[in-house]
Formats: C-alpha cells, sequence, structure tokens
C-alpha cells in the first residue's frame, strides 16, 4: 500500500514545528483520515477536532498545503503526493495546540448580534406563511457549517487583526439571513455600519472561494448589506427624507 | 481534596449540547432558574447536525388525514409495541408544537405551495411528516436551538467532558469533569443535572456516529445507580457509505428513499418487494408504479417498500448481500438517478432535493447521484435503548438525575422511525428541562463528596502514571471490531457469550492503558478514559441482547429468529448491584389505557 509524508504542526501559543510521519494511503482517503491514524498509531497527543467526517459540523478546519479546507473533504488524491504534505492550524485564531485553535471570539461576536425578531403570526392558526422563493437566499446562508475557515481567510482578520472592530465574513452572512429573514422585524442596519464596520470589507472573495458550503458569500450576503447600509445612511433622498420624518 | 478544584454552580446543569441538550437548557433558563450548558466539543457541532431527514410532527400540512394518533400509532407499530406508550403519546401531541416553535425562533423550513412548512415521507410514517430543511434539517435545528438559546443566558461550557456525577447519599448533586485544554478538573454543582449524551455508536466500527458517540450519559448514569432500559435495541441504519473504505458508514439519508429513490441488488431486482412483513402488508405498495406514485404525493397509492421501517430495510440488504447478490464493495444499491425516466428535470429537483447527498457523493466518492446508483449497506446509527426515565418528567430512577433525547429510554421501543429523533429531542427536551428546574426550585444543592472526588481524580490520571502500557486507541478498536462482529446485526447465543467474555478481558487490559505525552488537549488521555464507557454500553448492550431470546426490531437473534408474544410483554432493564456489577432484570411493560389500544386497533 502506498505511503505519504505528512508535515504536521506540532506546538502550543509558546512555539512549535513541523513534524513529519509517514503513514499508509488506502482508497478514498481523506486527510483527516491521515491524521486519525497518525494520531492513533504513532502521535496520541496530536491534538485536532472532528465530529461528523462528512463536511456537515464545521470542526476540523485546517490549512492544507497552504490552503483553508476541512480535513474530512480533503481527498488524499487530490493533492501531490511526490512531495509531503503539510497540515497547519488555522492562522486568523491563537493557536491552543496543534490543529487546535481558540475560536472562541466567533461565539462573542454572534451573542452581539441582535436575535430574531419575528412579526406576528399572520395565519389563523397561529403560523406563518412564507413562499419558497422568499426563504431560498436565506436558506442559501443557513447552510453555514461555521467552520470560520472565511473567518481564517478574511484579510481584515487574518492579516490586520481587526478582530475588536470587523466581524468578519460569517457574521455577515449571519446578519444577512437575519436581515432577509421574511419575518425578520429587528433592525441591525446601524450595527452593521457603527459596530460590525461592514465598510472594512473590500470585497476580495477569498471568503467566497474557500467556503466548503459553496454559499456566495460577498456577492449575495455582503453586498446587498452594503447596499442596505448605503442606502439607510449614505443615499441623500433617504436622509432628506428621514429628516422630514423627524420633524413631523 | 475537593476545594483544589475550580467550582461552578447552576440550578440545573445540562450535560451535552445537542439537540436534546440545548432544547433543555433553553427550558430551564426559561424557567427562572441558572443552567449550565457543558459538551465535549464546540457549540453547535453535536451529532444532531448530522440529522438530514426531518423531524416527525403530524401537522397535516401535506396530507390533512394526519394527526397525533396517526403518529402515535405508527410509533408503536415500529417499535414493535414495547414502547413507553405514554411517551409515544406525548410525542405525538406535542411534536407539532415543538416545530412550530422552531419557526418562531427562526428557523427556516421549506415551504408548500401555499406557504406552510413542508412534510416529506419517511419510513414508517403513514403520511408525509418530517419538516425538513433539504437534508440538512439537523443543522438547521441546532443552529436555530444554539442561536436562540446563546441569548438565554445560559452558561456554556464547550469542551469539557464529564467524566462522574457527584452523589449525595441517593441523590445525584452534580458531575465531575476535565476540560479538554489543559485538563484541568472542575467541580459543576447543580440542584439537578439532565442527561443529554446521545449515543454509543463508536462502540461499533462500522458507524455514523462521531468520536463523541461514546456512551457518557449511559454510563455514568448507571455508574450513579441509574437504570438503563432497552439496551438490546440498537437501530443500524440500512443506508450507510460503503466505498470507499474511509467513509464506511456514513450517513445516506433515508430523505433518498422518500423522494423515489430505490434498492436493487447486482442483478438488478428490486429485493425489498420479495419480503414485506405481514403487520404492514397493507400498507405496502404492491407494484413499482404504485410506489412512485406515493413518493409523488398520490393519496391513493401505498408506500414502497423501500420505506419500510429501518431494522426491516437492513436486514433485507444483509440478506442480499450474504447470498451473493451484493455489490462489488459488500452493499446494495440505492438509486436515485433512475427517478429522470419520470421527470424532465431529474438531476437539478435530486440536487435540489438532496444537496448534501449530492455533494457527499461527489467529493467522497467521485460519485454523481444524480447519474449513477450509490453504494449502501447498514451502519450502525443509533440506540433504541437508554437511561430509564418517567415518560412525564424524564426523571430517571435516581433523584435529581434526568435524561432525554437519545441517551433516554422508551419512545421508540424495539425500533426507532425515521424523524422521531429530532421530534423525541425537542419533545423530551422541553419536558426534561422544565422538570429539572422544578426539581432545582424545590431542593436545595447537595453536599460534595470529595472521597468521590478524589477517587476520581486518581482513576483518571491513571494514564499518566504508567512506564509501559497498551495504547488506548488499540483496544478502543479491538473492542469496535468484536462489537461489529458478535453483537452486530444477527446475532447468536454463542457469540453473545463469547463477546461477553471479550468484554471482560477488553476492560483488564483497559486499567492498563497509558497515555502518550501531557495533559493538554490530548486525545490518547481523552481515549483511554472514554473506554470505561465504551465497555459499560458493551455489556449492557450485550447482556439484555442475550436475555431477550426472540428477534424484535433492532435486536435480531439468528437463533430466535421469529417474534415471541411473551417477550412483548416485557423490557429488559440493567443496573449496578451491590458488587457494582451489572444486573439484568425483566420488568412487565404497564398495561395501554383503553383509549391507546382504541387508537391502534382502529389504525388497523
Amino acid at each position: 500500500m502506498a505511503k505519504a509524508t505528512f508535515k504536521i504542526w506540532r506546538g502550543d501559543s509558546s512555539g512549535g514545528e513541523f513534524k513529519s510521519y509517514d503513514t499508509e494511503i488506502s482508497p478514498g482517503m481523506v486527510v483527516l483520515d491521515a491524521v486519525l491514524q497518525i494520531q492513533g498509531e504513532q502521535a496520541g497527543d496530536l491534538a485536532c477536532r472532528w465530529n461528523c467526517k462528512a463536511g456537515k459540523c464545521g470542526s476540523c478546519s485546517a490549512e492544507i498545503n497552504g490552503n483553508p479546507k476541512l480535513m474530512c473533504m480533503t481527498r488524499m488524491n487530490t493533492l501531490p503526493q511526490d512531495a509531503p504534505i503539510t497540515v497547519e492550524p488555522m492562522k486568523a485564531f491563537p493557536l491552543k495546540k496543534d490543529l487546535v485553535t481558540d475560536v472562541s471570539w466567533n461565539y462573542r461576536v454572534k451573542e452581539k448580534i441582535k436575535k430574531f425578531k419575528p412579526r406576528p403570526p399572520d395565519a389563523t392558526d397561529g403560523t406563518w406563511r412564507m413562499v419558497q422563493e422568499d426563504i431560498d437566499r436565506v436558506q442559501e446562508f443557513r447552510k453555514c457549517i461555521e467552520c470560520f475557515l472565511c473567518q481564517d481567510v478574511c484579510h481584515v482578520l487574518r492579516d490586520h487583526h481587526k478582530h475588536e472592530e470587523f466581524i468578519g465574513p460569517r457574521f455577515l452572512v449571519y446578519a444577512a439571513a437575519l436581515e432577509m429573514h421574511p419575518l425578520d422585524t429587528e433592525d441591525r442596519l446601524r450595527d452593521l455600519k457603527d459596530e460590525s464596520n461592514i465598510g472594512l470589507c473590500n470585497i476580495t472573495k477569498c471568503c467566497t472561494k474557500v467556503c466548503p458550503e459553496g454559499i456566495t458569500i460577498t456577492d449575495n450576503a455582503i453586498i446587498p448589506l452594503k447596499e442596505r447600509v448605503v442606502g439607510e445612511f449614505y443615499d441623500p433622498i433617504t436622509r432628506f427624507l428621514k429628516l422630514f420624518r423627524k420633524k413631523r | 481534596m475537593a476545594a483544589e478544584y475550580q467550582t461552578f454552580e447552576h440550578d440545573v446543569l445540562v450535560i451535552g449540547a445537542g439537540g436534546a441538550g440545548l432544547r433543555a437548557a433553553i427550558e430551564a433558563s426559561t424557567a427562572g432558574v441558572s443552567v449550565g450548558l457543558v459538551c465535549k466539543s464546540l457549540l453547535g457541532k453535536a451529532h444532531t447536525v448530522m440529522a438530514e431527514g426531518g423531524m416527525a410532527a403530524a401537522m397535516a400540512n401535506v396530507d390533512d388525514r394526519d394527526n397525533w394518533k396517526v403518529h402515535f400509532s405508527d410509533t408503536m407499530r415500529g417499535g414493535q409495541y414495547v414502547n413507553n406508550w405514554r411517551m409515544a403519546e406525548l410525542h405525538a401531541k406535542e411534536a407539532p408544537d415543538r416545530v412550530r416553535e422552531l419557526e418562531a425562533w427562526g428557523a427556516v423550513f421549506d415551504r408548500t405551495k401555499d406557504g406552510r412548512i413542508l412534510q416529506r415521507n419517511f419510513g414508517g410514517h403513514k403520511y408525509p411528516r418530517l419538516a425538513h430543511v433539504g437534508d440538512r434539517t439537523g443543522l438547521e435545528m441546532i443552529r436555530t436551538l444554539q442561536d436562540h438559546g446563546i441569548h438565554q443566558g445560559i452558561e456554556v461550557y464547550m469542551e469539557v467532558t464529564v467524566i462522574a456525577l457527584l452523589k449525595d447519599g441517593d441523590r445525584v448533586v452534580g458531575a465531575f469533569a476535565y476540560e479538554r485544554e489543559h485538563g484541568r478538573f472542575r467541580i459543576f454543582k447543580a440542584k439537578a443535572v439532565i442527561l443529554a449524551t446521545g449515543g454509543i455508536g463508536r462502540a461499533y466500527k462500522i458507524t455514523s456516529n462521531s468520536w463523541e458517540g461514546t456512551g457518557d450519559g449511559h454510563s455514568l448514569a448507571f455508574d450513579a445507580g441509574a437504570e438503563l432500559l432497552d439496551m438490546e435495541f440498537i437501530q443500524f441504519h440500512p443506508t450507510g457509505m460503503v466505498y470507499p473504505p474511509s467513509v464506511r458508514g456514513i450517513l445516506v439519508t433515508e430523505g433518498v428513499r422518500g423522494e423515489g429513490g430505490i434498492l436493487k441488488n447486482s442483478e438488478g431486482r428490486r429485493f425489498m418487494f420479495d419480503d414485506i412483513p405481514a403487520n404492514y402488508k397493507d400498507q405496502t405498495s404492491d407494484t413499482p408504479e404504485e410506489g412512485w406514485r406515493y413518493v409523488t404525493g398520490d393519496k391513493n397509492a401505498r408506500r414502497p417498500p423501500e420505506l419500510l421501517t429501518r431494522d426491516h430495510v437492513a436486514r433485507c440488504i444483509v440478506r442480499e448481500v450474504k447470498a451473493g447478490r451484493g455489490t462489488p464493495n459488500g452493499g446494495v444499491y440505492l438509486d436515485i438517478a433512475w427517478i429522470k425516466e419520470k421527470i424532465s428535470n431529474a438531476p437539478e429537483h435530486i440536487k435540489k432535493k438532496l444537496p448534501s447527498m449530492y455533494h457527499q457523493f461527489k467529493q467522497l466518492a467521485d460519485l454523481d447521484i444524480t447519474t449513477e446508483p450509490m453504494e449502501v449497506g447498514p451502519t450502525t446509527h443509533y440506540i433504541m435503548g437508554g437511561i430509564r426515565v418517567d415518560a412525564d418528567t424524564q426523571a430517571s430512577t435516581v433523584a435529581g438525575l434526568f435524561a432525554a433525547g437519545e441517551c433516554a429510554a422508551g419512545i421508540n421501543g424495539a425500533n426507532r422511525l425515521g424523524g422521531n429523533s429530532l421530534s423525541d429531542l425537542l419533545v423530551f427536551g422541553k419536558r426534561a428541562g422544565e422538570y429539572a428546574a422544578k426539581f432545582a426550585q424545590e431542593n436545595d444543592f447537595g453536599q460534595i463528596n470529595s472521597e468521590q472526588i478524589e477517587q476520581t481524580v486518581k482513576w483518571a490520571l491513571e494514564p499518566f502514571e504508567k512506564q509501559t502500557g497498551e495504547n488506548p486507541f488499540e483496544i478502543q478498536h479491538e473492542l469496535q471490531e468484536m462489537m461489529q462482529d458478535l453483537v452486530g446485526i444477527v446475532r447468536t447465543e454463542d457469540e453473545m457469550q463469547r463477546a461477553l467474555i471479550g468484554v471482560r478481558e477488553l476492560r483488564k487490559r483497559s486499567k492498563n492503558v497509558k497515555a502518550t505525552g501531557n495533559i493538554d488537549f490530548n486525545p490518547s488521555w481523552h481515549t483511554a478514559l472514554d473506554l470505561h464507557n465504551l465497555l459499560n454500553v458493551s455489556e449492557a448492550i450485550t447482556l439484555a441482547a442475550i436475555e431477550r431470546k426472540e428477534s424484535r426490531g433492532g435486536q435480531f437473534r439468528d437463533d430466535y429468529p421469529a417474534k415471541d408474544a411473551e417477550f412483548g410483554k416485557v423490557n429488559f432493564t440493567i443496573k449496578k448491584d451491590a458488587g457494582g456489577e451489572m444486573k439484568i432484570e425483566r420488568v412487565t411493560i404497564l398495561e395501554m389505557p383503553a383509549e391507546l389500544k382504541q387508537i391502534i386497533e382502529e389504525m388497523g
């Protein structure tokens, strides 16, 4: 059976290094299989997160040969095997150990976004009516598995470390799903402008490229949100009308 | 001393943050008590995200003949009447409200033409009953609960593993845990504890479960003196992936069959027509043509045999493979591509209805399900058995301890219908939260027994104290192989007796495992401690399966292939005896009230 060489980052917040492991490759194997095999046979204390092993939970995010991916959905046969395969943790978050990063910032950010607030039920049976066409877009956003790969590649976070100012693509998608939810009545536009600093996104679409769920993050979520923010706060006609409304 | 460890206090402590745990935590916090929620992974990653097909609730949005009575009757029939009928009743009555509640919290279900929640067909359900979002319903559910729950003031402890329930006399008064990052121990004091830890799939080699499914709740409850129930009943989902080897066991949703997918053997025969159980004859179509009419919404058609209950479909697949009519990789074919003969836009339709299946096969098996059949075979999916609970309150047999979801037993009897799990999580998660909060309001904190903590710490640190010792992953692997081979889909007395000896042997060896490296985020240590739970549940499953000398639902005995009416009147419970050993007992099922009996008779 074929063997492959892996260079896996081992270390913690105080430092670390790539270590080499050789392991056997069987048909259909994904990178996560190899990492778990190495863990089971050679390096019992190799830390990594995983759960579903089917691209549905978003736990096993890592950078494979420099590309942010889910380890469970990266087939070995898609990687060149004449050179060692590198596996390292996401870079936009502090390292805990080996492949495990501290993603708690993401959970704190989400809590700050105003929750779903539906309008009162409109049908006589106490429920709502929504047509499929009106929810297709929201359903696309709700496919997000929170792997945080989009956050990992967003240079506002990764390179400029603006975690305190900017919420990142994941939470712009989350906000978009709420804002475009047909039942929602909350207004998050001011927060998006002032707290989330949506303006920091300069639409390089790196997030869209790495999304394992194929969510068109930039075009379908971020740009429409930016347009709404612009319409609300920068459009002269809207501003004038608002002024008028206030006076009245 | 206990004082060395950081201590947290909550009125209600919920262990497990899947659907049941989250729903319980939300309910308890709504009742005004302080709630702690402990989970082994990050929040939102629990196994609930893997649920694909939908949640069963008789809302009658698609077929107005549906109501709770039909759902109740379907659940009892599917469970072969050894279910806790009160739980089946509560579940059928309350599931619609629980689904609507999710919508009010932001869930976005697929819609009917008139804008209501769409419902799909599933095995064993008489009418289209599963509220769903494509084939990622579990993700929708967990995300909705998570996003609602984070605004409730629930304290969440992620990547924390509970290793013992703390007792004050006969009452559970908290839990003892370690956090993964640095292996630090934690004391959780609580007035009431809810176990919502999910399943046991990791006791088997081929499973749809993640690393988390190690039977923690079952084992913690057993250790604390609670009773387990129905442990012999394990659901082998008929359609797991079989090829390539690295994906073996990953779930292929029953939704594929709900949307018209058919099962064929290597000879191209639709073998499910060959064996239709007597009690489903009247509800099952005779011809492929009628089956197709059913899945496309003809109310006068009966469902195709592919949508018989999971236990039966799994056994038919095993039979085909054993008879040499399997696929090259030891499965059978599941074909959804064939619907192109019936509808013009089949590939688009399949991708729309089953997007994650399309994605999963394309990416993991280089296979396009819109043009080719899938290879599938049974995979360990779910345990019907679990902690014995009171139907209304979800209280276990130990004071202060509650359980909900997969780790609790009763509603499903000998076999669970697809879609009944997600609704079970919501219905009984809510009830557990409500009654645990009530218990907490009526009781004070108990005393923490420092001796128990010292013993637990000593036990937990043993894997670091060995100079030499076995690899915990190796023991886990051997246990999985053994349970798969000896206590799998088809069981015999002789094999299970061997398994019992095997489990005891592995238990001895597990005391001599060694963790590699230090205590920081160390999977070899975590696995070493998980072994205790896996061995407990494996032993319980085997004992119960030996005792039930008949075939029913998830239990199929080659040496007792028929159903035995006498065994239909009993459940088996397992608890710890005075010497700490497992003691199995036979309990008679309480007689069903006349009105419920009548429903079952009326539904045929």
